[in-house]
């Protein structure tokens, strides 16, 4: 069976030319990066060549990049570090509704120990309007966290602009850049953030290889207590095969993105221009412009998101759904919602990240498998019937 | 695959779906804020179930198990098919992931809501009987019975507070040890 791979946004493959970098550090270059002989000095270089690489892809010092072991660990190391640094200026915290849950429920747990959190409303394309992030930020407020993109409907956020409005607040700034970094141009002082999440799998390298950018002079609490590593911020053995995966990826990145993005629009531009001709009731998610190059998200009406999944996994497609039921929470996407989008047209969700082996064919593919698939959920669905109906009326 | 082979085989090639034109009884059950929504109607001969269509919004597993009670409620009495409970519906799939075992519960409800329908018209009650029988279109407080809208932390008919179970997503009392839909019980810390 044909096998066309459009989930970008929950992995991409690992490249071969990082999974040949990697290798020697299963392999021979096993020490450990903290001891003092050269087995471990050997590991260390490998790490640090890797924290020039992935700095120099966002613009930054090495000496700013934290190595961590997910986007979801690095959010969570940003707000409750950059948080409790503040906590004697005030406790406040601003996120967007749209966050990511790493972002949302780690404002939760600072809840917990007696922060507060306001959320921004975004527009129906999923845009933070940073006039809105100005009038919640208080006296008390320490931090904002706003990401870059939007995994779920492709949305880009205009970070810079809101970036501006916390320094004149002097407010702390982080962004959530997991679904940006390696895939649109990053660079931490134009943007002007204190803080910035990234994650490999996003961008060609290894699952478990990830990092944070601190601005340099910015107080942030470690994360993990323990040793040394990543200046005793984040102790415990350095990850050496995932670090220097995610270098080798940061450096793809720098070469490739361009061409990677140029290739991808035009296809997601087809999905998003054919899909909703091809079959009625099916509506573009997130900003039309303003949007990953790789990603086109939709809303179908009348059918749920999982049983889309898995009928599109029978023909040989993986793509995803913010669907309340392919999330163990089984609650629609709170993003979606958020939006503005009812609860029924946020359960049909749809989400085609392309990747960079994604080629014309399997974008063909997709147009012709696409139809039939939603009739046939269709004929199963109450709601289309009822609509049908009342159309006759 | 996180679904049994009878499932997928279910999902794959759902028996009887659609919708009886002049059925005896018809019941729907849920609503989209609750992910699921489910459609049964029923034709009655001497008091035997002889045909059930279905219609189903919702997930794989929802779709398996309405199915699967189509078919097990086929030649049934209607004693029998009252009968049919959401554990014998997921119990004949081969099980269900515990977060999809509200899905057997929406199923037997149809089923059930339908033959109530039907009763309903036996008793010649028609006028009450749309109102009545049909639980249409709502989630329901699992103590009370009383009408939520889905999203509520609070069922304003018995006066508790609700949270959503971490495990299959239904309202349950805050802090209770036992889910009521999915049998979760409370995660040990």
């Amino acid at each position: 069976m044909k096998r066309v791979y459009l989930d970008h946004i929950a992995s991409t493959p690992l490249h071969p030319e990082v999974f040949e970098a990697m290798l020697p550090h299963l392999k021979e270059n096993f020490g450990n990066p903290q001891s003092l002989h050269s087995v471990g000095q050997e590991a260390l270089r490998a790490v640090e060549e890797a924290r020039e690489k992935v700095a120099q892809l966002i613009h930054a010092q090495a000496s700013e990049v934290y190595f961590t072991s997910s986007g979801s660990e690095s959010n969570n190391f940003a707000l409750k570090g950059l948080a409790l640094a503040q906590r004697s200026r005030g406790t406040h915290i601003v996120l967007s509704a749209v966050e990511h849950q790493s972002v949302l429920h780690s404002a939760k747990s600072l809840d917990k120990l007696g922060f507060s959190t306001s959320l921004v409303p975004v527009d129906e394309w999923g845009m933070v309007d940073p006039e809105e992030v100005k009038k919640a930020i208080t006296k008390e407020t320490v931090l904002v966290s706003v990401m870059l993109a939007n995994s779920e409907v492709g949305t880009v956020q205009p970070v810079q602009e809101i970036a501006e409005v916390c320094r004149a607040s002097d407010v702390l700034f982080h962004t959530d850049a997991v679904a940006a970094v390696g895939n649109v141009p990053v660079n931490v002082s134009e943007l002007g953030v204190d803080a910035l999440s990234l994650a490999g799998n996003q961008f060609y390298g290894p699952k478990g290889s990830a990092a944070l950018f601190v601005k340099k002079g910015i107080r942030i609490l470690p994360f993990i207590d323990g040793g040394i590593q990543e200046g005793g911020r984040r102790a415990g053995t350095e990850d050496v095969p995932a670090i220097v995966g995610l270098g080798k990826a940061a450096e793809l990145a720098m070469r490739d993105m361009e061409k990677r993005a140029e290739a991808a629009r035009p296809f997601r531009d087809r999905l998003i221009q054919e899909l909703p001709q091809r079959v009625d009731h099916v509506f573009l998610t997130g900003h039309t412009e303003k949007r990953l190059s790789h990603h086109a998200s939709f809303c179908i009406e009348f059918i749920e998101g999982e049983a889309m999944l898995l009928n599109l996994d029978m023909q040989g497609i993986s793509a995803s759904s913010g669907s309340a039921c392919t999330s163990k929470a089984l609650k629609a996407s709170h993003v979606l919602l958020a939006m503005g989008i009812d609860h029924a047209l946020a359960q049909g969700s749809l989400v085609f990240s392309l990747i960079e082996d994604t080629t014309s064919e399997d974008i063909n593919y997709l147009l012709e498998v696409f139809p039939p698939v939603i009739e046939r959920l269709r004929k199963m669905s109450p709601l289309y019937t009822k609509y049908l109906e009342e159309r006759e009326k | 695959m996180i679904y049994s082979e009878k499932v997928m085989e279910h999902f794959q090639n759902p028996r009887n779906v659609g919708v009886i034109k002049d059925a005896d009884g018809v019941g729907k059950v849920g609503n989209p804020v609750c992910g699921d929504l489910m459609s049964f109607s029923i034709k009655v001969k001497d008091n035997r179930i002889v045909d059930v269509k279905f219609q189903t919004f919702g997930c794989g597993a929802a779709i398996a198990v309405s199915s699967m009670v189509s078919e097990m409620a086929i030649g049934k009495t209607i004693e029998e098919a009252m009968k049919i409970t959401n554990r014998s519906v997921a119990e004949e799939l081969g099980g269900l992931p515990k977060n999809k075992l509200h899905c057997s519960n929406l199923g037997a409800d149809a089923l059930h809501a339908a033959i109530k329908d039907y009763q309903e018209k036996q008793k010649a009650e028609k006028k009450n009987a749309s109102e009545k029988s049909a639980p249409a279109d709502k989630c329901y407080c699992p103590y009370c019975e009383g009408p939520l809208e889905g999203l509520e932390d609070y069922c304003s008919s018995c006066q508790i507070e609700l949270e959503d179970c971490p495990e299959c997503g239904k309202a349950k009392k805050k802090g209770a040890e036992k889910c009521p839909h999915c049998g979760a019980t409370k995660p040990r810390v």
